[in-house]
């Protein structure tokens, strides 16, 4: 009989029932996908570092970049992004709320804080679209070299940067978009910019207040400005102009630069989206009562876990995207 | 663990009544630290952008550190691993930062090198 209740002993360690951690198996599972995705996102952020410490004196500088606040005119470096990461946070403390009227079943406040979490995540992802409809308009206008580079262009009076509409000249001549009705029905050339490259020169040449930024970063951590006689050398090694960005190549800088924004920010802005359709889920899950039925809300504490990993990721592309 | 919330932060310093106004207190100090993060990102004061610490401006070590402790306090509170075993919170925090630190590490100084050759080598790049 003695070795039977040991038996039993060792059936209670190991035939299941046991919780060494003292969580359910779903958030557990969370937790798994929720760790597997972190690595996810540092892959992206490092290879990101990889990128900028290779160009460490070319790379883009955010400040310059990104400075466009909707409805208001003028350089506003951050301020955007900052009223983004607040937003992110806002609705991640809402979330938090939920789960916390969650865990003592006040069904009505649940349906209450998921309510405005959906909000915070409908305004981040649609500033987040609006942050890349402006990257990829742009709004100054860039020549690039034949090696690849990016010369931006700059008022030497004021050291304000010049659109190319500032200065180019029209010159008439016959520039003809090849489109796809012209020819082999699946050739289409590339669009064309608002001014030719030779535009462009002349432009520079006629205006003695134009200058060249070249992409290398000095000492003091700004962009080299070319003199009016280095400028008018250096863009004859002008190739073509580039207005905006796409994935190819972009007017800000290093090509790398759009595509790791477009890619991280991308992968960022699809997280939230699809944090966002699973939170509508289960705002109506709470409605209908389903998990007042269950007698827990731990549905909600799982769906917030997420949430909350997708502001933690903001927090990070923020820093390494924006500030550093 | 519904029931078993810790309810200090800052290693007792500050303790709160209740779970609800833990997370505002939180919130608030979020909201603090990033608007220091703002302020310094568009000043850029020239004593911390012009020395710098083991080849990083002390700005951007800054901004690295703020953002590490906003991470602990959204986990932490947020994601409420305060509240849970020891166990899974280690296995949780400590694999992807073993394993970031070590790619980080590896791919940094390996772009470093990049830099270096493209720098010093004998191909011109940058025209």
């Amino acid at each position: 009989m003695d070795s039977t209740v040991t038996a039993v002993t060792e059936e209670n360690v190991w035939g299941g029932g046991n919780r060494p951690l003292g969580a359910s198996y779903g958030k557990l599972m969370m937790w798994f996908f929720l760790v597997s995705d972190a690595l996810t996102f540092s892959g992206f952020l490092a290879s990101y570092g990889f990128s900028r410490f290779k160009f460490i004196e070319t790379w883009p500088i955010a400040d310059q970049v990104f400075t466009h606040v909707p409805f208001f005119h003028g350089n506003f470096p951050m301020y955007y992004v900052a009223f983004m990461t607040f937003i992110l946070i806002m609705s991640s403390v809402t979330m938090v709320l939920a789960v916390d009227a969650g865990h003592r079943l006040q069904k009505t406040r649940v349906i209450w804080y998921l309510f405005l979490t959906i909000i915070g995540g409908a305004i981040f992802v649609g500033s987040q679209a609006w942050e890349w409809a402006t990257f990829i308009r742009g709004d100054y206008g860039a020549v690039e070299t034949k090696g690849g580079r990016i010369l931006q262009f700059v008022k030497a009076d004021t050291g304000e940067r010049a659109a190319l509409a500032d200065f180019a000249r029209t010159i008439p001549d016959e520039r003809v978009a090849h489109e796809k009705r012209n020819g082999v029905w699946f050739y289409e050339g590339e669009s064309l910019p608002s001014y030719s490259l030779n535009e462009v020169k002349e432009g520079l040449k006629a205006n003695p207040n134009i200058i060249i930024q070249t992409e290398t970063i000095t000492d003091d951590h700004k962009k080299t400005l070319l003199t009016r006689e280095e400028s008018l050398q250096k863009i004859k090694d002008g190739a073509l102009v580039v207005e905006g960005a796409n994935l190819i190549r972009n007017e800000y800088g290093s090509r790398l630069f759009a595509d790791f924004f477009f890619f991280i920010t991308g992968f960022h802005g699809f997280h939230v989206f699809s944090g966002v359709i699973i939170n509508i889920i289960i705002f109506f899950n709470v409605i209908l009562g389903t998990y007042e039925r269950r007698g827990h809300y731990e549905m909600v504490e799982k769906v917030g876990l997420y949430w909350h990993f997708v502001d933690l990721v903001w927090v990070f592309v923020f820093t390494f995207f924006y500030l550093v | 663990m519904a029931h078993a919330h810790k309810l200090e932060i800052f290693r007792g310093l500050l303790k709160f009544k209740s779970n609800t106004q833990k997370i505002w207190g939180v919130l608030v100090f979020l909201t603090i630290v990033t608007t220091v993060e703002v302020a310094f990102g568009i000043t850029k004061p020239t004593v911390l952008t012009h020395n710098t610490f083991l080849g990083m401006k002390i700005l951007n070590w800054i901004f690295i550190i703020l953002t590490l402790v906003k991470a602990y306090y959204i986990s932490w509170d947020f994601m409420h691993l305060r509240d849970e075993r020891s166990a899974l919170r280690r296995a949780i925090v400590w694999t992807p930062i073993f394993l970031v630190a070590y790619l980080v590490f590896i791919l940094l100084f390996e772009a470093d090198y990049i830099y270096n050759v493209f720098k010093d080598g004998f191909v011109q790049w940058n025209f």
